[in-house]
């Protein structure tokens, strides 16, 4: 809440000049009762038409001066609700980008759009709110009183007995009806997740048959919801009624009342029509002002959530003298890109158990280092430590000789191309998203990345080539076309190592086989480590790595981890018959 | 945080009156519409006829007060020039009032109240037409629609009927018997007095357009570009690690910068206008307000109207504006509701799948049924014209292992979706045990079959409750006999509440792989004759998956079984194998057979593990 609060403070004087303004309008507006009361004392009953002439065109000034200060007043806070909406977003936005995956794990991806999005609009249709009405009403309500007061003290009793009923009227409501608004609104939810199951389980409820179960549900939480509505729309309908007759019981008991004050000359007939304006003047800026305290908690909720990523602390940061990676060239091949963990131990944050454990290993560049097993092993947990998306806890990890953590971030980011596991693309063209690669790549260069990933095949066939659109999420392109296009990106960016996530798991055998073949011969010098549950896909590798609850359970090549690695045998011989694998070792 | 999600659904809308104002959506239809919209008040039209009676009542009441009011001014004024007050008259005028004013109230509660009730009851039989259509629409036009626009029917339309459907029919009533009313009292105050005023209403009515016309480009704009932002906060932040990876943290910035200015510029202009509107009304009602004064003065000098009717007169001024407002912003109102409601009956009118009320000639026992499956001459395509099945004749014997293989996107499952009549064959028949699958009931048809999906669908109930899905009245041995069988047992013992955990609402508490356990664990415990499995070990691990094969073979002991997979490893021991391609079953026959023919499958085979 504070966090956000400090995004207003560049604003304190467009909020000054809104005070101001508003005071203006108020004035204007409270001016005008008292005129009328002129009018008629002093022109009407007093037989005066120059007086009404006059008084009349002083009016019309003054109501004129009231719109032009509402006006100023709306531009100043739309101004100041818009800008610091934009300031208020963009640290967001910029806080979200420098966090590293673990602070994204811990709000959630989801959780962060939802913040940076609707919790931020939220906050700017209550800066407007607020500066118009939370510092209007209370100004009106105040000067209301005050003109109430100098016009007749005798009458006041019955604007006070108004405000006791009104107040009553609000408590019924914040105890009977709003309550219900957030069950209402749980109930609706229910409504629709069965709605949404239902959708997307359509073919799972025929082949079970159990429509009628699912009707039974669905008209259960229906009825629920219905009999809240309908109970909360029975006592909505009693309050805006019983407010309107509370102000017109008002208007009677001021006559009643006044009209013994003019009997005894203590009050004039247009005083008393100007006082009845006053009260409903005060009467209306106190419902504005519980109006107010209801919308004051939803937003101090936006607030609270968008200022708790704000204040987040980034785990990882560039190291204050960042040390420099020796220049590619300078280096021979058979350093470029080699990765070194040395007794690399890691837990997620809150975690009991360690996911990786003892992990020693040197990946050598040129040769293709692959790492097995089961879901949930830890293989990804290990590679996620090289561009530095964890830190380890024990242990280091080496990049060309260097403690990745005494690198700048961008620095040791620039020489690894890796392809995640879901086949992350961004919206625009095929072109932009392999440009993402690397912004300076050649036509040619974007066609041999492509061709290497067994992607020209496809891109070819699609009207537009290159220039083919891609939606938001890839979702116009098929899972295996995204993994391919992923690998191109890596492959435009010519990196001194490549990391592939299960990076082939959607590609069919043959398109799997002929872009190893093609990575072995095009994508020399780079050290590669793949990740992957088929056992085809790294059965040729130099070394593979076999992962079992987080430490490493074999090393070696394919040949001898079957005569030594008992897990890795097993695996093997469950996704391969044994002529497979003698074929596959021959 | 999985119910964030869900949050994001109900987006705030931008500038709450302004969206108001402007003119949304409309229907194509839009009599038809609002005639059928009305014709599901028909059960109810006692409580509509008493609903209008009301409304009008409250409203005359409403209307002929302030003149009352006015009358005990004059009172109070006449005894001021007069001879004093008459307290007697001018409390006999007061309770005559205050009467008035109950009386309005009361039925402006009872017609709200009714209503209430009514408009309730017909979303709720909307929202019930709606969940039993569900089940009777063909999955043809699942194929044609997308999830997302059904789901939206069902939830954002029927929102918006019934954010409307209340309001909407009682403020035009009280809305037009207002203008009328308001009308008719002005001129029997003073007609030229009322002339005047009638001045104002052009006069507001031009500004309100002017100022809509002028902010509704701007509201376009916040609308885009509030999209624009929207869109890249939502595709940088689930794209997170590709950013990085890739050191494009500036060019995302500044690209929502951009974004981010041009919302903030749009933003606050179309707030202004829109903001301009209350001032602009009120100056012009104030304007009145003023002429009113003036004139009145002038025509209280002449004798011609008394105070009290001075006063009567700005109170309607006053109110006069709200319901030409209020008519302007009903007309858009019932456009969306009828836009809404047009997309809702669309749905309910979509056309049903066949003989779905119809006798079956046959009823099967699952119990007896052996499980010869036969496909004769059968042709199927999803799109008319293009054929995706032509021909095809098979017999699977009871107790077979049939396969089917084929690359990804090959229409493996067509097969599949077609044995449990998902869709109607284009010719030719599919028989089971001898009768055509026409012949019987749906329910009858499906319950001969056990299957376990791709797509592991759970829903948000217990894990027990997703076990016996298939078998309600499963008692508590067989759930656990059901889930030893599939493996799921011991991982479901160490879940917090074991088998009473409850699933979330996107299924994040559990992991891919044991969502795939249950889901065999409910086709166990289901215990059909025929089996389908499709793709059902896909995303467990390889280890995993040997076990639960151990255990799908013991269940498939002696029942005819269809299995889809792509991992050729798994299907060998198959007694039949169809191999898929393109949405054709190019080739047909046993493991070896079709090795030895060389095509398409030894192709398919040799690929996954040759150099």
């Amino acid at each position: 809440m504070k966090t956000v609060l400090g995004y207003y403070k560049k604003y304190i004087p467009f909020v000054c000049i809104i005070l101001l303004v508003l005071f203006g309008q108020v004035m204007c507006e409270l001016l005008l009762p008292t005129y009328m009361s002129d009018i008629i004392d002093n022109g009407i009953v007093a037989g005066d038409m120059d007086h009404i002439k006059h008084v009349g065109l002083i009016m019309i000034g003054v109501a004129f001066a009231a719109v032009v200060f509402s006006v100023t007043g709306s531009l100043f806070a739309s101004m100041t609700a818009a800008k610091s909406a934009r300031n208020i977003r963009k640290a967001l936005f910029t806080k979200v980008t420098s966090f590293s995956r673990a602070e994204i794990e811990r709000f959630s991806a989801a959780s962060l759009i939802t913040r940076s999005t609707n919790d931020v609009q939220m906050i700017q249709q209550a800066t407007v709110m607020c500066l118009r009405m939370m510092i209007f009403a209370p100004i009106m309500g105040i000067g209301a009183v005050f003109m109430a007061l100098k016009t007749s003290v005798s009458l006041s009793w019955t604007v006070g007995l108004a405000l006791i009923c009104v107040c009553g009227l609000m408590v019924f409501s914040f105890v009977a009806i709003f309550p219900r608004f957030k069950k209402m609104q749980e109930k609706l939810d229910r409504v629709n997740l069965i709605m949404k199951e239902r959708l997307s389980g359509t073919l799972v409820v025929r082949a079970f048959r159990t429509e009628a179960f699912e009707q039974e549900r669905f008209d259960k939480a229906n009825v629920d919801l219905t009999k809240l509505y309908i109970f909360v729309n029975k006592c909505l309908s009693f309050l805006l009624p019983t407010m309107t007759l509370i102000m017109s019981g008002v208007g009677i008991l001021i006559i009643w009342v006044g009209a013994h004050l003019i009997d005894a000359h203590q009050l004039m007939i247009g005083d008393l029509l100007a006082y009845l304006q006053y009260a409903m003047h005060v009467i209306m800026s106190f419902m504005f002002v519980t109006m107010i305290f209801v919308m004051i908690p939803r937003a101090a909720v936006s607030a609270k959530r968008v200022g708790e990523v704000i204040d987040t602390a980034v785990s990882i940061e560039d190291p204050e003298h960042p040390m420099q990676l020796p220049d590619t060239s300078d280096l021979s091949a058979e350093l470029r890109g080699k990765i070194e963990f040395i007794d690399v131990a890691f837990a997620y944050p809150d975690a009991e158990e360690n996911a990786l454990e003892d992990i020693s290993f040197v990946a050598e560049p040129g040769k293709t280092t692959a790492i097995i097993g089961g879901t949930g092993c830890g293989k990804s947990t290990l590679i996620n430590l090289i561009p530095r998306f964890y830190d380890a806890a024990q242990g280091q990890v080496l990049v060309d000789g260097v403690d990745v953590r005494q690198l700048r971030q961008t620095d040791l980011r620039q020489r690894i191309g890796l392809v995640p596991q879901k086949g992350t693309l961004f919206s625009g063209t095929i072109e932009s998203n392999l440009l993402y690669g690397d912004a300076d790549a050649t036509e040619e260069e974007l066609e041999l990345a492509a061709e290497i990933a067994q992607a020209t095949g496809f891109i070819n066939e699609k009207p537009d080539g290159f220039d083919t659109e891609i939606a938001q999420g890839g979702s116009n392109v098929s899972g295996g076309q995204k993994q391919r296009l992923c690998i191109a990106r890596a492959l435009v960016r010519k990196p001194e190592i490549l990391i592939f996530d299960d990076s082939f798991s959607a590609l069919d055998f043959a398109t799997d086989k002929a872009l190893r073949r093609a990575l072995r011969q095009k994508a020399t010098g780079s050290t590669f480590i793949i990740v992957a549950q088929r056992i085809n896909t790294i059965m040729d590798a130099d070394q593979i790595i076999v992962l079992e609850n987080g430490r490493i359970a074999g090393k070696g090549t394919h040949k001898e981890l079957m005569e030594q690695c008992s897990i890795y045998n097993e695996i093997a011989r469950s996704q391969l018959s044994k002529e497979e694998l003698e074929r596959g070792r021959a | 945080m999985a119910k964030e999600a869900g949050e994001r659904k109900k987006a705030p809308r931008m500038g709450g009156r302004a969206a108001q104002m402007m003119p949304g959506e409309k229907a194509r239809d839009f009599k038809g519409t609002i005639i059928k919209l009305f014709s599901y008040l028909k059960p109810y039209k006692f409580a509509v006829c008493f609903v209008f009676f009301a409304a009008i009542l409250s409203t005359v009441f409403a209307i002929v007060s302030p003149t009352i009011l006015g009358m005990a001014t004059d009172e109070v004024v006449k005894g001021v020039m007069g001879s004093g007050i008459d307290y007697r008259k001018l409390l006999e005028i007061l309770l005559i009032l205050a009467a008035m004013y109950l009386a309005s109230w009361l039925f402006a509660v009872i017609q709200s109240w009714i209503m209430s009730i009514v408009s309730q009851r017909v979303i709720y039989t909307l929202r019930d037409a709606m969940s039993k259509k569900l089940d009777r629409l063909p999955l043809k036009y699942f194929d044609r629609v997308p999830y997302g626009e059904v789901q939206s029917r069902m939830i954002n339309d029927i929102e918006t009927i019934n954010q409307t459907l209340t309001a909407t029919i009682t403020q035009m009533i009280s809305a037009i018997v207002t203008l009328v009313g308001i009308l008719v009292m002005m001129v029997r105050i003073s007609a030229l007095m009322t002339g005047v005023t009638l001045l104002v209403i052009p006069a507001s009515m031009g500004v309100i357009k002017v100022v809509v016309s002028k902010s509704q480009k701007h509201f376009n704009n916040q609308q885009s570009f509030l999209g624009k932002v929207n869109g890249h906060v939502e595709e940088m932040y689930s794209g997170h690690d590709i950013v990085k990876a890739f050191n494009r943290e500036e060019m995302s910035e500044e690209v929502f910068d951009e974004y981010n200015e041009a919302l903030c510029d749009a933003g606050w202009k179309s707030q202004f206008l829109s903001g301009l509107m209350m001032p602009l009304t009120q100056f012009i009602g104030n304007l009145a307000y003023v002429v009113v004064c003036f004139l009145g003065g002038y025509l209280a000098l002449n004798g011609r109207i008394s105070i009290g009717q001075i006063q009567a007169f700005i109170q309607y001024v006053r109110s006069f504006n709200q319901p030409v407002q209020q008519v302007a912003n009903i007309a858009n109102q019932l456009q969306s509701t009828a836009a809404a409601a047009e997309r809702v009956f669309e749905l309910l009118d979509e056309e049903e799948e066949v003989d779905l009320d119809k006798e079956p000639e046959v009823v099967l026992d699952p119990g007896q049924v052996q499980g010869r499956v036969t496909f004769d001459h059968v042709r199927f395509g999803y799109k008319e014209n293009e054929p995706v099945i032509t021909d095809f004749s098979f017999e699977a014997r009871p107790g077979q292992r049939i396969a089917i293989v084929g690359p990804t996107g090959a229409g493996k499952t067509t097969i599949v979706k077609l044995l449990m009549r998902f869709y109607e064959l284009d010719g030719g028949r599919i028989l089971v045990d001898g009768h055509d699958i026409k012949t019987l009931s749906r329910t009858n048809l499906r319950e001969l079959f056990g299957m376990v999906l791709q797509e592991t669908w759970l829903n948000s109930g217990t894990i027990k409750e997703n076990i016996m899905y298939g078998k309600t009245d499963a008692t508590n041995e067989e759930i656990i006999e059901a889930a030893k069988a599939a493996h799921a047992h011991r991982f479901i013992r160490t879940l917090p509440n074991g088998y009473r955990m409850k699933i979330n609402e996107e299924a994040t508490n559990i992991s891919a792989g044991q969502k795939q356990l249950l889901t065999i664990a409910r086709a166990f415990l289901e215990d059909a004759p025929i089996l389908i499995f499709d793709e059902a070990t896909s995303s467990v691990d390889t280890r995993t998956e040997k076990q639960i094969q151990s255990a799908m073979a013991k269940l498939m002991s002696d029942r005819t079984s269809f299995i889809i997979a792509h991992r050729l490893s798994t299907i060998k021991d198959a007694d039949f194998i169809l191999v898929m391609n393109e949405g054709n079953i190019i080739e047909h026959g046993k493991h070896e057979e079709l090795l030895a023919q060389r095509g398409f499958y030894a192709e398919l085979y040799n690929s996954q593990f040759a150099e």
